[in-house]
């Protein structure tokens, strides 16, 4: 048809292209190495500055550009007056402006931006927020330029109030924003502090006077009235999509997320073993000096050792006193333990008759396992609580919800919404397949604080969990002073190394289970009883740990692999002498 | 160019330049067509131009004049053997009616005017007046007219005469703390306007974006998203939460019926078997049993599906997820308005067309069309200089047909419209520049749903200072008579001079306006080959103009791809290239040839595009990015 646009075909545009790509990437090569070369000599002029801007501004992403960048600028700074420096680092900051239009996220055109920013005589802060609203309005979630935002402020001193709105604006036009949630967590504490003083340190020491010590360390909280508001504006979030995790996550740190102080927990004398153990509410690295027993008063010299060994770091620790100090039972004896590096020390009294002692605070009264959740006040935790059911009622199959009621449930009343919270880990395990096995971890978890709990309030040394589909042991540190255990029927494969921390126990119930490897049951003075029937043990060698328990009397390993191999029963009489019971 | 220079012969003659027309136009161009396209008016456009205020003035002057009795001259002269004549309708004034305008703000610069001295000055000096009703005006127009342009003139007296009887010398006198703009300022400031004679909106993922983005015209126009969706209820003007960021902000919602409008918007998204039950019944019903609450359903019902009583479910829930499908797409809400006015979008289908060839005329109309008898078939047509052009087709606007040629099945139904320049936001906001779209629901049985659109100065659309606000519904009486009850309501006028709150109205205007939706393009006592427009439909979206366009082009060239991206300059073979020449040489060649032939109006768009881009709207922006995809895509 007549009068028709010819247009040049494809392959003749692709021949083109392919020629001018060519044609660039020879000018590109030439200018490298001409730097490179120019680099090697020393040279710092301005010729330099203009071949490395040529090349950079085509690859921004070339780092080594970038430092022979900034050796030419800060010799120029040495011979070069103010003003005329002022003028150079203008003329790079516009530069750069050009190189982030290139490619937003060039870690090296923001680190050059940040560097010529402290280097300017007299820097423009307010232009540089801008630039940085912009990007962040192009891209909300651009990290380059939230990180060198924050030094921007920084170094402009911004009001914080002023950085509050900001943030509540990025979350406004999209909430799903880590860097805008975490922000604020950052600045309403600076902004609301919870005490009434302005800006208490974050270092300060809790105060010592104020009655029963809290477990929780308070800095870095909100007042009342902002966490409320808060709560609003996170709910919002969460119901207007249940799926987005950012909100969720804020929210749980809203509801507040406790650490624990670090404290000697418990301190055990025994008689029979010559030994003291101490327990820390967190693992605590004891070695060397970091202990200091003084048995009726006077300083002992003792090695600690860690449970288990191998740890660095453990929250339990052990020493043998000399042989003879305190055999005789017809003796008393007080024994302090000075932990040097919190200036914290505990007492301990082994009276006479006594083959043992201990001292400690019960998981019960330091509300150990509330931590996670439990800063905030039983009626807020209630009402938030309430918000979530009802969105559970509007989406019952939302994972964070689940996740989110369980936790609630757990800090207001662990063992009344023990129920509750089985059926709903239950839903999140169908949910949510992929991390079935973390929730199920989760789950075992909380069933032994659970557990801990309930022994607690019995006044026992029994920690029996049977059949509580376990899938992992943990909290075994609280368990110091347990004789008797019972796991049967779970789901544990492992007794990990953290078992030897069990110090007391003597019979371990553990049939019914997918146990194949024993590494945690290591050095336990007084294990008598070792049941292990129906499990996945299959070599001898997964049995050597027993044999550094001096006391080993009774094993049952009947129905597990290792019972079948030939001439087993020799090999485990040679191995456990002490073993006097043996089932196969 | 002067008539005679026009060539005889031509593939497509297209008479009018509305939407329809100028799509076709430029489809037909684009593939190598010779379309000549011409328009009796002195504007682009036709019903669906825009205006700036002095030119809508003069406008409103040609609808009050009397349709001059038109001489039919005798073109019989020029009929060849086996040739009749159909004579074309010379006036398009049918088409709109009942103009009538008027004025509240005072007649000039109030620099002098102390508020507090109003009261007394009233009766001496009328220009002192902050609210001018039309019967105040008709006493003085006698003596302003000399001092106005002849238009305004008949503008004024125009509003005299229309009155309305209610519009008593009830004048607040208490107001006036509010600096008004006065009438002397719009005029002054006329050309600050763009002011649309049918108000519509595009659709993010519509026929019309679409279509823009498939062609390139998209390089000729620039968008500003619509920032909010409205609605009217309860006498109070309302924020209608559609993304996901509006439910997240929105105050008037609890926490649970976030969740629950969340829900239900996202279960739109895909029929379910629930959905299908419900299909032929009515969606209020569905709605109904969803369960939502009173405030979620009527915003679902009315502001997100634009429903009506008689919608049913299938059609409720297909235009809430066309709503939703274009949410995000540019903005926060579905919809894109283009900066300048929509008028802007048939002259980019113009410059297509130019582009490609095609001859403009304004002014310049046809006449009559010479039909051979035997086939029934449009041979040429006579324009209005009396030269005789041969043309294959004949695309004419319906308003140019006569009356008694056209079918329709239904009797023609009009629009009525009103637009009103006020001095402030419905909802006032942090931000003064918000282009909003309000459903207003029938304030009772049997009245009309209407539409409303408010623009900001930075649509540029209308002077600093002022909102342009566009009111559209079906006609049941006149467009005042429709209209002006809700304006009274909405809006502060001499009428409702106690709502303090609400914006005032400087000046308004009302008229009807046909409903093209009822026109068929075929069907007509007309030649085989000839295919007629309708004007604007009342919907919000393009597709009626759009489909019209693609139909009568499939009817005509049925092998041919409907507006394919036009190439970029650079990609363009010019007469005499080397085909297989590439490198150097080549670009050399081009651009000699460029300058010798064609190459100015290229040269002269580049330019054009560099100016929009430095008026920087964002959503140009983002246009440009998704045309860079099409042209990726491009074979």
């Amino acid at each position: 048809m007549h009068g028709r646009v010819k247009v040049k075909s494809t392959a003749q545009q692709e021949e083109e292209k392919r020629k001018e790509r060519e044609k660039k990437l020879k000018i590109y090569v030439a200018a490298r190495d001409a730097c490179f070369s120019k680099r090697k000599e020393g040279v710092w002029d301005d010729g330099a500055l203009q071949i490395t801007q040529q090349l950079l501004s085509s690859n921004p992403d070339f780092g080594t550009l970038w430092n022979y960048r900034r050796e030419i600028l800060m010799h120029l700074e040495t011979v070069k007056d103010e003003d005329e420096v002022q003028k150079i680092y203008e003329a790079e900051l516009s530069f750069l402006e050009s190189c982030l239009k290139v490619n937003p996220k060039s870690y090296g055109s923001w680190h050059h931006r940040g560097w010529v920013s402290t280097r300017l005589p007299r820097p423009d802060w307010a232009k540089e927020l801008g630039l940085c609203d912009r990007c962040l309005s192009l891209d909300d979630r651009n990290f380059h330029c939230w990180d060198y935002r924050r030094m921007v402020v920084k170094k402009s001193g911004v009001p914080v109030d002023r950085e509050l709105a900001f943030t509540d604006r990025l979350i406004g036009s999209n909430f799903s924003n880590y860097s805008s949630w975490h922000y604020r967590s950052t600045l309403l504490p600076l902004l609301h502090p919870e005490s009434p003083e302005p800006l208490p340190s974050p270092r300060r020491p809790p105060p010592r006077s104020s009655p029963p010590a809290s477990p929780q360390n308070h800095s870095h909280r909100v007042c009342e009235a902002q966490l409320l508001k808060e709560y609003e504006l996170v709910q919002n979030a969460f119901f207007t999509d249940p799926n987005d995790q950012s909100a969720w996550f804020y929210y749980r740190w809203l509801l507040g997320r406790a650490e624990r102080e670090e404290m000697i927990s418990c301190v055990l004398v025994s008689r029979e073993e010559e030994t003291v153990t101490v327990a820390f509410s967190r693992p605590v690295d004891a070695q060397p000096g970091g202990l200091m027993l003084l048995l009726d008063g006077q300083p002992q010299t003792v090695e600690w050792r860690s449970v288990p060994p191998r740890f660095k770091h453990s929250p339990v620790w052990i020493c043998d006193l000399p042989p003879g100090t305190i055999s005789d039972v017809t003796n008393e004896h007080n024994l302090t333990v000075h932990w040097m590096e919190r200036h914290a020390h505990r007492d301990c009294a082994l009276y006479t008759g006594r083959t043992e002692s201990w001292c400690r605070d019960s998981a019960t009264d330091q509300e150990l396992f509330r931590s996670e959740l439990s800063v905030e006040k039983t009626s807020v935790l209630q009402s938030e609580l309430q918000s979530c059911k009802q969105l559970q009622e509007l989406e019952p199959l939302n994972k964070w919800c689940l996740l989110t009621i369980i936790l609630l449930m757990r800090a207001l009343d662990p063992l009344g919404y023990e129920k509750e919270t089985l059926a709903h880990f239950q839903t999140l395990r169908e949910v949510d397949l992929m991390r079935s096995a973390y929730y199920s971890d989760l789950c075992s978890k909380f069933m032994i604080e659970n557990t801990v709990l309930k022994m607690e309030y019995a006044e026992v040394r029994v920690f029996s969990i049977s059949d509580k589909k376990l899938t992992t042991l943990c909290h075994l540190d609280q368990l110091l002073l347990v004789t008797h255990m019972n796991l049967s029927s779970n789901q544990l494969q492992r007794l990990p190394p953290q078992f030897s921390m069990l110090q007391c126990l003597e019979v371990l119930e553990a049939e019914n289970n997918l146990i194949e490897d024993l590494e945690g049951v290591f050095h336990l003075p007084r294990l008598e009883e070792v049941l292990l029937k129906n499990n996945k043990i299959s070599t001898l060698a997964d049995l050597r740990p027993l044999a550094s328990c001096p006391k080993l009397k009774r094993l049952d390993l009947r129905g597990n692999p290792v019972s079948g191999l030939e001439e087993v029963e020799a090999a485990l009489t040679e191995l456990l002498p002490s073993v006097v019971d043996l089932l196969l | 160019m002067a008539a005679e220079d026009l060539p005889s012969e031509f593939d497509v003659v297209i008479l009018g330049t509305g939407l329809a027309e100028s799509v076709v136009a430029a489809a037909f161009s684009r593939v190598g067509q010779r379309v000549l396209h011409i328009d009796r008016r002195s504007y682009y456009a036709a019903n669906w131009a825009s205006f700036t205020f002095n030119s809508l003035l003069t406008w409103i002057q040609q609808h009050h004049e009397e349709p001059q009795p038109e001489e039919l001259q005798d073109w019989s002269s020029l009929l060849e053997e086996g040739e009749e004549l159909i004579y074309l309708s010379n006036s398009d004034s049918a088409s709109i009616r009942n103009v009538q305008v008027f004025c509240f703000t005072s007649e000039e610069d109030e620099e002098e005017g102390a508020p507090g001295t109003k009261e007394d000055d009233r009766g001496a000096a009328d220009g002192d007046a902050v609210k001018e009703t039309p019967e105040s005006q008709s006493a003085d127009a006698k003596d302003k007219a000399k001092k106005q342009k002849a238009e305004e003139e008949e503008e004024e007296e125009q509003a005299s005469q229309t009155k309305g009887e209610e519009l008593s010398a009830a004048q607040s006198q208490s107001e006036a703390t509010r600096k008004k703009i006065s009438y002397a300022q719009l005029v002054k400031e006329g050309r600050r306007f763009n002011i649309d004679l049918v108000s519509k909106l595009l659709y993010s993922r519509g026929s019309l974006v679409d279509l823009l983005i498939k062609s390139n015209v998209s390089r000729y126009a620039e968008f500003k998203n619509v920032t909010r969706i409205l609605t009217y209820r309860h006498g109070n003007v309302q924020q209608v939460p559609c993304s996901r960021a509006d439910v997240f902000a929105s105050r008037q919602l609890s926490v649970v019926e976030k969740r629950k409008l969340m829900r239900f918007l996202t279960s739109c998204v895909e029929e379910t078997d629930e959905q299908r039950a419900y299909k032929a019944r009515p969606y209020l019903e569905f709605l109904y049993d969803q369960r939502l609450g009173e405030n979620l359903q009527h915003f679902l019902f009315h502001s997100i599906a634009m429903a009506t009583e008689d919608t049913t479910t299938e059609e409720g829930l297909a235009s809430t997820r066309h709503f939703l499908r274009c949410l995000g797409r540019y903005g926060n809400t579905p919809f894109l308005f283009p900066v300048y006015g929509l008028g802007e979008i048939p002259q980019c289908f113009c410059r297509m067309c130019a582009v490609f060839g095609g001859i403009y005329c304004l002014r310049h109309s046809v006449n009559c069309l010479l039909v051979e008898k035997d086939t029934n078939r449009c041979k040429a047509v006579i324009d209005s200089r009396g030269q005789r052009i041969s043309c294959r087709h004949f695309v004419v606007e319906d308003g140019f047909v006569a009356v008694d040629r056209k079918k329709r099945a239904t009797p023609p139904r009009f629009l009525s419209r009103a637009v009103l320049i006020t001095d402030s936001s419905i909802l006032p906001s942090s931000s003064d520049q918000q282009v909003s779209m309000v459903t207003v629901p029938p304030v009772a049985a049997g009245c009309p749903t209407v539409r409303m659109v408010e623009l900001c100065p930075s649509t540029m659309t209308c002077m600093a200072g002022t909102h342009l606000v566009h009111l559209t519904c079906q006609s049941v009486g006149s467009a005042f008579e429709d209209l002006s009850p809700l304006v009274t309501t909405m809006f502060r006028t001499t009428e409702s001079p106690d709502r303090e709150t609400s914006p005032s109205v400087l000046w308004c205007l009302y008229f009807n306006m046909a409903d093209g939706s009822g026109l068929d393009v075929k069907g007509h006592d007309l030649p085989s080959n000839v295919f007629v427009c309708s004007g604007p439909d009342g919907g919000l979206s393009h597709e009626h103009a759009v489909r019209q366009a693609e139909w009568i082009f499939k009817q005509i060239l049925p092998e041919e791809d409907f507006c394919p991206p036009a190439p970029n300059p650079e990609d363009i073979i010019y007469n005499g290239e080397n085909a297989s020449s590439t490198g150097e040489e080549e670009e050399e060649e081009e651009e000699q040839n460029k300058q010798g032939e064609g190459g100015e109006e290229w040269k002269e768009e580049g330019k054009e595009e560099g100016v929009k881009q430095q008026e920087g709207g964002e959503e140009g922006g983002e246009e440009g990015g998704e045309e860079g995809g099409e042209e990726e895509g491009e074979e």
